[in-house]
C-alpha cells in the first residue's frame, strides 16, 4: 500500500503552486469535475460496480433531506442533503466547526434535527435516541471512544448489546476471529491500548449487525500499522454491504479508502468529490476554500550547548492508571525543534507535566532536568518561567486559559512578569496592549480582548495561547499537541509560528501524536513508547515507516528482547 | 463477660442499621455521580415524621411510610436544584440538609421528650434460643436484617446486573453514557430517590426502634458518618456494611468498657469509634487500583445533555 498511514510527510500538497498564480480560473476548472451541485441536493453515484444491492431493498440506504440544526442563533447544519448506498464508504470532509460531528450525532440520534427528515431504506424515520439508531442498524465509532475504563470489554459491550456476559464473550471471540480484531473479552478496558479500544468499539458495532457505520476520525489515535489493519476490516465490511460515513482530516486516507466524499463548510454541503480521482490538494481546497500554506522550514542551525537536558529520568506515577516514565534522556538545543512522536498514552502527558513543573521531582531525580545547566526538577512552574521556559499544554481550556475569563485577563496568567503588574497592581493599559498585540500578531479571530476564552474556537484560542507565550520571548518553549483538533488553516499558521520562533534561537520541544506535523517542522525526532524514549533521529533522514515502527516500540533493545 | 460480649456484638447490628441504610443509599447516589450531602437532614426529618406518626396512630408501618415520603420529598427538592438547574451539588446538598434539620425540629416540636414502646425484635424458634449466636444473630429487628440484605442486594445489583453497570458508568462519564443513549438525568434521579428512601428508613428506624423516643437532634451526626462510611468503604456495599458494623461495635464497646469500670479518659473512648473505623477501612481498602476502579469519576459534576 502506497500510503502506509494516510499521508506521508512528503505529500504536503505540492501541486498547489500552479493554482496560486491564477487562482480563480484554476479553481473553477479543478472544481468542474468534482462539484456536482452546491448547496442543492447531492446524490452520489460514483459507487464502485462490484458492490451488490440485495434484491428487494431500496438502492439507497440512507437519505438526509434538508437537515437543519441550530444552537441558538448559530446554524450548525444548514439544509444538508445526503444520500448513501449499501456498501458505500463516503467521506465527510470539512474543517472543525463545519458541522460534521453535529450531522453524525443527528444520524445516530444523540440529538434531533430542527428541520428536515431522515429516510432509511426508503422509509421516513425519527431517530429519537441512539438505541433507536442501533435498532435500525446504525452503529457509531466515536473519536474519543465511548468505553468505560473501570469495567471489562464484555461488560462495556453488555451495556448496549443484550445477552448474558458468557454469551456475549463468545460472540466477541467469534467476531474477533472473523474480522481479525483481536481482543480479550474479559480484559479491563483501562489496560487496553488505543488500538485495542478501537477494536472493541468496532466489534460492539458489528455485534448489532449494522447496515451503516459512522466513524468519527477513527485513525487520529492509531499508529500507522493499525490504520492499515482498520482499513482492511472496513473494506471487508463494505464488500458485505455495510455502508460507512467516514469523518477524517487525513486526505490521503480518504483517497485510499472512500468511494465518495461530501464536503461541508459552515454547516452546508458545498460540494462532492470522487476521492479516487481528486488530488489531496483539490480536496483540501474544497474543504477550506483556499490553498493550504505549509510551513517554510529551512535547515536548523542549532548551537552546540543544550538549553534543556533530561538525563535518565525515571518516574513512577502514583496513579495506578497514570503513565510512568522509564529512563528518559534527551537534549534540546537553541535554534532547533525536537519532536516527540508516539501514540498518546505512552507517557507524553506525564513528561510534559514534569517538564512544566506541574509534577515536581523529589530528591536525586531533581537534578535530572536541567535548564542551561541549572537543575530545575524540583522547581515550581513559576521559577522555571523566570528562567525563560514557557509552556503550551494540550488542554487549551482549563490548563492554558481560564475558560470564563477574558483574553485580557488570561494574558496576565503567564505574562504578568512582562511589565503588566507593578507593586502587585495590574497596569490596565499594558495589559490591554499586550493582549491586543497577541491578538493581532496571531490573527486571533475574536470580538477583541474582552472576549471570554471559552467563546473562541479551538484554533483561535490555540493561536492566542501560543502568541502569549511567544511574546514572552522564551528561551525554551515546550508545546504539547499544538494543532490538536484545530482546522488546517489555523494549524498551518501555528506550525509556521513555531518555525519562526525556532529561527530566533529558541529551543522548542514539541510533543505531538500527529506524525505529519512531527515531520513537517521537527529537526530531530524522538518516539515515546511505554514510558521510554527512543534515541533521536534526524527528521530529514528518516522515513515515516521507520518512525511508525518505532512507535510500536521497535527502538528498544529491552522491548525487542521481551 | 459473656453478657458484655453479647451486648456489644448484638447491639452493634442495631446501632449499625441506620448508618448502613443511609450509607448504602448514598453509595448508590454517588455511584451515579451525585454527591447528596443532605443525608443528615433527610434522616432527621424522616425520624421526626416517623416518631410523630407512629406515636399518634400506633401504626409503625404508616410511620415508616410517611417518613420515607418526607425524605423523598426533600430529595426531590435537591433533584430539582441539581438535575434541573445544574446547581452545585455540594451547596444544594448542604442547603437541603439544613432545610431537613429545620423541618425535623418543626415536625417534632410537640413530641419533645416523649417516648414509646419499641416493637419486639424477631424471635425465631430454636435459632433465637441458641447460646451466644442466638441473641447476636437471631434476635434483631426486621429492619436490621433488611438493611444487611439491602447491602448485599446493592452489591449484587452494581456488580452483576446490566442496570447496575449502567448506574455505575453514568457516574464514571455521563457524557459518554448520554452518547450511548442512556437517560443520564433519569438514572441519576432514580439513584437520588433510592438514597432518600434508604435515608428515610434509617431515620425512621433510629427514632422508633433503636431509641424509641423523640428529642431534637436525635440523629446526631449519623448522616455524616454514613457519608464518610461511603468514602472509606470505597463505594463498595459490603465494605460499607462491614464499616457500619465495626463502628456500631466500637461505639458500644466504649459503653461496655466504661460499665466495666476501666479508667480510660472519656475523650479517647468517645473518639475511638471514629478513629478506628477510619483506620481499619483505610487499611483494608488501600489498594490504589481498586479505589480508582470503584470511585465514581464524575462525582459532584453536573451534566446537561444538549438537546
Amino acid at each position: 500500500m502506497a500510503s502506509a498511514f494516510g499521508g506521508p510527510v512528503s505529500l504536503t500538497f505540492q501541486p498547489i503552486h500552479a493554482c496560486r498564480k491564477n487562482k480563480n480560473t484554476t479553481f473553477v476548472a479543478s472544481l468542474a469535475y468534482v462539484i456536482e451541485a452546491a448547496p442543492l441536493r447531492v446524490v452520489i453515484n460514483n459507487r464502485e460496480q462490484h458492490l451488490k444491492t440485495k434484491a428487494g431493498e431500496s438502492p439507497l440506504l440512507l437519505q438526509l433531506r434538508n437537515i437543519t440544526k441550530r444552537y441558538g442563533t448559530y446554524v450548525a447544519n444548514d439544509s444538508v442533503d445526503l444520500a448513501l448506498e449499501h456498501g458505500q464508504i463516503c467521506a465527510i470532509l470539512g474543517e472543525n466547526g463545519a458541522g460534521k460531528s453535529t450531522l453524525m450525532k443527528t444520524i445516530y440520534g444523540i440529538q434531533q434535527p430542527d428541520e428536515g427528515e431522515i429516510v432509511w431504506n426508503g422509509e421516513k424515520v425519527a431517530v429519537t435516541s441512539p438505541s433507536v439508531a442501533r435498532d435500525l442498524g446504525i452503529g457509531m465509532v466515536f473519536q474519543h471512544f465511548s468505553l468505560f475504563e473501570t469495567i471489562s470489554v464484555v461488560e462495556n459491550i453488555s451495556l448496549t448489546v443484550p445477552g448474558s456476559l458468557p454469551d456475549l464473550a463468545e460472540i466477541i471471540r467469534q467476531k474477533a476471529d472473523e474480522y481479525g480484531l483481536h481482543v480479550n473479552p474479559d480484559a479491563p478496558v483501562h489496560g487496553l491500548s488505543v488500538g485495542e479500544r478501537q477494536r472493541v468499539e468496532i466489534i460492539r458495532c458489528l455485534m448489532q449487525d449494522p447496515k451503516l457505520l459512522i466513524l468519527d476520525e477513527p485513525t487520529s489515535v492509531l499508529p500507522p500499522h493499525s490504520v492499515q489493519q482498520l482499513f482492511g476490516t472496513l473494506r471487508k465490511l463494505s464488500e458485505r454491504g455495510v455502508a460507512m460515513l467516514y469523518i477524517s482530516h487525513k486526505l490521503e486516507e480518504i483517497r485510499d479508502l472512500c468511494h465518495c466524499a461530501v464536503v461541508l463548510r459552515q454547516g452546508r454541503v458545498t460540494g462532492t468529490a470522487n476521492p479516487r480521482q481528486a488530488t489531496s490538494a483539490e480536496l483540501a481546497r474544497l474543504m477550506i476554500g483556499q490553498d493550504i500554506p505549509t510551513a517554510r522550514h529551512a535547515e536548523a542551525k542549532p548551537s552546540c550547548e543544550p538549553a534543556l537536558t533530561v538525563s535518565d529520568l525515571t518516574y513512577e506515577n502514583p496513579d495506578p492508571l497514570g503513565e510512568s516514565l522509564d529512563s528518559v534522556s534527551m537534549a534540546v538545543r537553541p535554534g532547533e525543534i525536537v519532536g516527540i512522536a508516539g501514540v498518546s498514552g505512552n507517557g507524553q502527558s506525564t513528561l510534559a507535566r514534569i517538564l512544566s513543573g506541574e509534577i515536581r521531582l523529589q530528591g536525586h531525580m531533581a537534578g535530572r532536568i536541567q535548564v542551561f545547566d541549572h537543575p530545575v526538577g524540583d522547581a515550581p512552574p513559576g521559577t522555571r518561567r523566570q528562567m525563560g521556559v514557557t509552556f503550551v499544554p494540550e488542554e487549551r481550556l482549563g490548563r492554558a486559559t481560564v475558560p470564563t475569563m477574558s483574553l485580557a485577563d488570561n494574558v496576565l496568567l503567564t505574562a504578568h512578569g512582562a511589565g503588566l503588574v507593578r507593586k502587585g497592581l495590574i497596569r490596565r493599559r499594558q495589559q490591554a496592549d499586550f493582549a491586543d498585540k497577541c491578538i493581532s500578531a496571531m490573527d486571533v479571530r475574536s470580538r477583541g480582548r474582552q472576549s471570554i476564552a471559552s467563546s473562541l474556537s479551538g484554533g483561535n484560542l490555540q493561536k492566542f495561547v501560543l502568541g502569549r507565550e511567544i511574546l514572552l520571548k522564551p528561551r525554551i518553549l515546550i508545546v504539547s499537541q499544538p494543532t490538536w483538533g484545530i482546522d488546517v488553516g489555523a494549524a498551518a499558521m501555528v506550525r509556521q509560528k513555531l518555525v519562526d520562533l525556532r529561527d530566533t534561537g529558541t529551543a522548542i520541544l514539541m510533543i505531538s501524536e500527529e506524525l505529519e506535523e512531527i515531520f513537517e517542522i521537527s529537526d530531530r525526532i524522538h518516539v515515546m513508547y511505554h514510558g521510554r524514549l527512543s534515541p533521536s533521529v534526524q527528521a530529514r533522514s528518516v522515513t515515516a515507516e521507520d518512525v511508525g515502527r518505532m512507535m510500536m516500540g521497535e527502538f528498544d533493545q529491552k522491548m525487542r528482547a521481551a | 463477660m459473656t453478657d458484655t460480649i453479647i451486648f456489644v456484638l448484638a447491639g452493634a447490628f442495631a446501632t449499625a442499621t441506620p448508618l448502613l441504610l443511609a450509607a448504602i443509599g448514598e453509595a448508590v447516589a454517588e455511584k451515579a455521580g451525585v454527591m447528596n450531602l443532605s443525608v443528615e437532614g433527610m434522616m432527621a426529618f424522616a425520624a421526626a415524621v416517623a416518631f410523630a406518626v407512629t406515636y399518634q396512630t400506633g401504626n409503625i408501618v404508616l410511620g415508616f411510610g410517611l417518613a420515607v415520603g418526607a425524605s423523598v420529598a426533600l430529595s426531590l427538592v435537591f433533584s430539582i436544584l441539581v438535575l434541573g438547574f445544574s446547581a452545585n451539588q455540594i451547596v444544594s446538598g448542604l442547603a437541603v440538609g439544613i432545610l431537613g434539620l429545620g423541618l425535623s425540629s418543626l415536625a417534632g416540636r410537640s413530641f419533645e421528650n416523649l417516648t414509646m414502646m419499641a416493637p419486639a425484635n424477631l424471635s425465631l424458634p430454636v435459632l433465637s434460643d441458641l447460646p451466644l449466636v442466638g441473641p447476636i444473630l437471631f434476635r434483631q429487628s426486621a429492619i436490621t436484617y433488611f438493611a444487611f440484605a439491602v447491602a448485599f442486594l446493592t452489591w449484587w445489583f452494581l456488580a452483576k446486573t446490566r442496570h447496575g453497570r449502567i448506574t455505575k458508568v453514568v457516574g464514571e462519564d455521563p457524557a459518554i453514557a448520554h452518547n450511548l443513549g442512556f437517560a443520564v438525568i433519569r438514572i441519576r434521579l432514580f439513584a437520588i430517590i433510592f438514597g432518600a428512601v434508604m435515608s428515610g428508613l434509617g431515620g425512621a428506624y433510629a427514632s422508633t426502634i433503636l431509641t424509641p423516643g423523640w428529642s431534637d437532634g436525635l440523629i446526631a451526626g449519623r448522616g455524616w458518618i454514613a457519608v464518610a462510611l461511603v468514602v472509606f468503604g470505597t463505594w463498595r456495599p459490603l465494605r460499607i456494611a462491614f464499616g457500619a458494623y465495626l463502628f456500631g461495635a466500637l461505639l458500644l464497646g466504649d459503653l461496655a468498657v466504661q460499665a466495666m469500670g476501666f479508667s480510660v479518659p472519656p475523650q479517647i473512648m468517645t473518639s475511638l469509634p471514629y478513629v478506628m473505623t477510619i483506620i481499619v477501612l483505610a487499611a483494608v481498602s488501600r489498594n490504589a487500583l481498586l479505589i480508582r476502579l470503584n470511585a465514581p469519576v464524575s462525582l459532584g459534576q453536573n451534566f446537561q445533555p444538549s438537546k
